[in-house]
């Protein structure tokens, strides 16, 4: 079936079996390989990216069913060659070591400071629950999100 | 001393040398920029799946998969027999059914007679799309005739199990090692039985006993396992990209499996998500992509999903444990005795070196001063995943820190005595240094009772101990768990230390371009740790290039030197070093070049970093990276000295280096759910000297929620039928960030005395070291109940029945 949806402000169409997941057609078809699979569940999070605004997994989730959506990815957080502050606050806080959970914390994280522009430590850790990360113990994350939301407007080039 | 040391800072804004410094790789990945191995797609590529056993034990009697041949879209499928029909000109075998493990064993890449794990690898389908292979799966038809599953180990041991092994013509489960040997021995049997003889005698001694299960877990990376393996049929040239932390090493042994001359076969390790053990091994899946390129001359890719990594791939642990620990009524370590039953699968699977098939578990006798030190490790095979090293274990020290710091608790609550009182009457001390330990590891350096006392200094110690008197007195169940843990890392000296015969040596490669930015070449393979920032950091150190002008390749075997590859935390002890020797080989090059453009002798001048200049007239010098254009350049230089400043080197440890920590752990349990809350985690950790700070707490947070996971949530349990009960993430529970506290770091530095930059590794450390403050914490609040070990994790369900004096056996399969 042909499914049409827009990926970071982009249309996108492609012919596709009606059982094709979400993640797949952003990560095959789409060719936006930044949302990774990571365990079949809903359990991991790490192919979280946004319908409509909100974070959601999208291993869980048919392609059919996004059909006239509009999709963010973490290809789409950079504007004109500036990182987000959430993306540079990953760098600053060392919030990330393998990566391979980075793209949908980053998309969680932005999305928490979207909508709780000064989160207390408690709210971040809620915030990021339903996502595992192997590498960091989540400190260092909590810390990244925090300095996004003290950096709303910078763009600190990073070495 | 502090780590943190004065150095100059690049027009990058970098420390030229030693200090924390944002990360190279994070410009990529925070862009969602990484490369992951599913993120390789090459024209034409194929896709592939797996059929897997669901029984435990089962004879194969028949497997029919024309129903899956016939779906369209579908290329081939593989089963065992055809690829017993696949002849192999190989040094291991004639056929390709079996490969060899990294422990000299026999691993059914397909099955053919038998299945002997639920999860094993039974037919191997190539279609089209993932999704098409998949469904072929499901398609195929095997009729198995199923057999007595053998499914703890101790089982495995009685003289009517079945018998599992039965294709090597075994008559029971008993595991023999490549020297001949069924069981692992270190220490001194005999003085440490006399030594717990005479204390169980004295009235002035005790010794207390305790069994402590280390249960089977999975290291769990969030990326799987996976593979692109494409052969190029013209060239004969195979090209892999895959999951592995050990590219060279893999190469070596595809060269032996498949029979392919070795310098034709390219193994690419592209971004990594996540490893800790788990992509050390070489499982059927990599080989049979493998196999599927070389049947359809196409690109074929292998990727796991989470089930197939949780059920098949490397599991970590299974160590089923008794010890006893002799000492004074006063609190002064005797003697120690260990007994282990190894559970290892159904193949033994372990990487090791070969030496030391229990890993280094004969380490632990820890960090502590007493003459006495025995243990016997008895390996079985069992009807379970095969593996064995993996998890950030440091080779099984893991097993032994958690054991000897389990029984240091149990004889402080035999004594009534503060188990931080016992442990700093007994650690090691500096003067003591190197020293050899009774079962024969000699300990670089360390000053142990400086490092619990920062520890118990953050903690607050006495404090906490006032805090928690007052907490029971209102029946409040507060607990203090600490571990004091001891690694030997940086495998190793090549004189006794190598797998599959390879030799645990690293080679390194740097290259200075004429304008004086720099290359640098390694054997070992990141998979988060920060290579690229950490390496380019200690040639800044040594060199005085920038940070931001010097590149780290890793991960290719066609651009990078041969070397062993990265787990067991010898990245930096091993390839650190090297990278230091590299760079003073280039600096002794670049003091030729410069005393020929200086017209002086090289002995006539001195280094300051980054530049050569003449004793006593520091004006006339040369910088580095004007050396690198002179080396290039038509500069005569002295009669059999090459031009260009690259230099290569290879290191081989002259012994393990040997990092360690205080960690402290503070709990709150609910007796009415045993629900245990992880209130603060304190760690100290000494790794010797710190190349990137940053890096390095990051690596302890790390270790130290992967502690709190093994110690509160994860298990891979099997019921008696041979059900493996952990085989995704609704069942085998990671620690999210609701399970972990902000923890809270401290520091000592003692530099390993015979690393070139005296650092230690520390990758391991904090899952080496944490789970056994956890579970001492636990312990420790739960004292009031009687209550003095059960076995992890320690989930509410256990916790509360342990306080019903009925924890749970994870020792055995659940009925």
């Amino acid at each position: 079936m042909e499914i049409s949806m827009k990926i970071n402000g982009a249309e996108v169409t492609h012919d596709v079996e009606p059982r094709t997941l979400l993640v797949h057609f952003v990560r095959e078809n789409a060719g936006l390989r930044g949302t990774h699979w990571g365990c079949d569940t809903s359990n991991c999070g790490a192919c979280v990216l946004w319908v409509d605004g909100t974070p959601i997994k999208s291993c869980t989730m048919l392609a059919a069913s996004a059909a006239g959506h509009d999709i963010t990815t973490v290809e789409g957080l950079e504007k004109d060659g500036k990182l987000d502050p959430i993306q540079q606050g990953f760098i600053e806080c060392h919030g990330l070591q393998c990566g391979f959970c980075t793209p949908g914390m980053l998309m969680t994280g932005r999305w928490i400071l979207d909508n709780n522009p000064k989160p207390s430590e408690e709210e971040i850790r809620e915030g990021i629950s339903g996502q595992l990360c192997r590498c960091t113990g989540y400190k260092n994350i909590v810390d990244s999100i925090h300095w996004a939301a003290a950096h709303p407007a910078e763009n600190e080039v990073s070495a | 001393m502090t780590a943190v040391q004065e150095v100059p800072i690049s027009a990058g804004g970098n420390p030229i040398g030693f200090g924390s410094m944002k990360r190279v790789e994070d410009q990529r990945f925070v862009r969602g920029q990484g490369n992951y191995v599913d993120d390789v797609n090459l024209p034409g590529m194929l896709h592939s799946a797996i059929l897997r056993s669901p029984w435990a034990h089962a004879r194969i009697k028949s497997i029919d998969t024309s129903a899956a041949e016939a779906l369209p879209g579908v290329i081939a499928v593989l089963t065992g027999k055809a690829l017993e029909g696949i002849p192999r000109p190989s040094l291991l075998g004639d056929n390709f059914a079996w490969m060899p493990t990294l422990s000299y064993d026999t691993q059914a890449v397909l099955a053919t007679d038998k299945v002997r794990f639920q999860g094993q690898e039974v037919a191997f389908v190539i279609a089209e799309s993932r999704y098409i292979a998949k469904d072929a799966v499901e398609l195929i038809d095997v009729d198995y005739e199923p057999l007595e599953p053998v499914m703890d180990a101790k089982r495995a041991m009685d003289p009517g199990a079945p018998v599992i092994r039965d294709d090597k013509g075994q008559t029971d489960n008993s595991i023999t090692d490549v020297h001949g040997h069924k069981t692992w021995e270190s220490g001194n049997a005999i003085s440490t039985a006399e030594a717990i003889a005479r204390a169980e005698a004295d009235p002035n001694c005790v010794v207390v006993t305790q069994e402590v299960m280390y249960p089977r877990v999975h290291p769990a990376p969030m990326e799987t396992c996976g593979s692109v393996a494409h052969m190029d049929k013209v060239t004969g040239q195979l090209t892999l990209y895959t999951t592995s932390q050990a590219p060279h090493a893999h190469r070596t042994v595809y060269a032996m499996v498949a029979g392919l001359p070795e310098q034709k076969i390219r193994v690419i390790s592209p971004d990594i998500g996540g490893g800790f053990g788990n992509k050390v091994g070489v499982y059927p899946g990599y080989v049979l992509s493998i196999l599927g390129t070389i049947v359809t001359g196409k690109p074929v890719k292998w990727i796991e999903d989470r089930g197939e990594n949780l059920m098949s791939t490397s599991f970590a642990r299974d160590y089923h444990m008794t010890g006893k620990i002799a000492a004074t009524k006063d609190g002064k370590i005797l003697a120690v005795d260990v007994d282990v039953l190894a559970d290892h699968g159904a193949f033994n699977g372990v990487a090791q070196p070969t030496n030391y098939p229990a890993g280094f578990f004969h380490i632990f006798s820890g960090s502590y001063d007493y003459p006495d030190a025995h243990c016997k490790v008895t390996p079985v095979y069992t009807n379970k995943a095969p593996g064995g090293v993996a998890y950030a274990c440091s080779f099984r020290i893991t097993e032994a820190v958690y054991v000897i710091e389990r029984l240091v608790d149990c004889l402080a609550a035999e004594l009534g005595m503060d188990p931080a009182e016992l442990r700093l009457k007994n650690l090691l001390k500096p003067e003591q240094f190197p020293y050899t330990s009774p079962t024969g590891w000699v300990y670089d350096s360390g000053q142990y009772e400086k490092t619990m006392r920062v520890a118990m200094e953050i903690a607050g110690y006495d404090e906490l101990r006032r805090e928690q008197a007052e907490k029971r007195a209102r029946g409040e169940y507060m607990g203090i768990g600490i571990s004091f843990f001891t690694e030997g890392v940086g495998a190793g000296p090549r004189k006794d230390m190598d797998i599959l015969g390879l030799g645990m040596a690293d080679g390194i490669e740097l290259r200075v371009h004429p304008t004086g930015k720099a290359v640098l070449r390694l054997s070992v393979m990141s998979q988060g740790q920060g290579h690229e920032t950490t390496y380019a950091q200690i040639v800044a150190h040594e060199l005085g290039i920038p940070p931001e002008d010097i590149d780290v390749v890793n991960g290719d075997t066609d651009q990078t030197p041969f070397g062993l590859g990265t787990y067991g935390s010898r990245s930096m002890p091993v390839s650190g070093a090297a990278a230091a020797i590299v760079s003073r080989k280039v600096k002794e090059r670049a003091r030729i070049v410069a005393a020929a453009a200086l017209e002086c002798s090289p002995d006539d001048l001195e280094w300051e970093l980054g530049r050569w200049s003449v004793k006593g007239d520091k004006e006339r010098g040369k910088t580095i990276q004007e050396i690198a254009l002179l080396s290039h350049s038509s500069l005569e230089l002295p009669e059999g000295v090459e031009g260009h400043l690259d230099a290569t080197a290879v290191y081989n440890p002259p012994n393990l280096t040997y990092p360690y920590g205080a960690y402290i752990c503070v709990v709150d349990v609910d007796p009415g759910t045993g629900v245990v809350k992880v209130r603060r985690f304190i760690a100290v950790d000494d790794c010797g000297t710190r190349v990137n700070p940053m890096l390095v707490d990051g690596q302890v947070h790390g270790g130290i929620a992967d502690g709190i996971g093994m110690a509160l949530m994860e298990l891979i349990a099997f019921d008696t039928d041979g059900n493996n009960l952990g085989g995704s993430f609704m069942d085998y529970l990671l620690p999210t960030s609701m399970e972990c506290p902000s923890f809270e770091l401290g520091e000592t530095v003692t530099p390993s005395p015979h690393h070139p930059i005296g650092a230690k590794g520390v990758g391991e450390s904090a899952t080496v070291g944490s789970p056994a403050a956890v579970v001492n914490a636990v312990m420790d609040a739960l004292a009031p109940f009687g209550v003095r070990h059960a076995d992890m994790p320690l989930t509410p369900s256990n916790v509360w029945r342990a306080i019903q004096g009925n924890p749970i056996r994870v020792d055995m399969a659940i009925e």
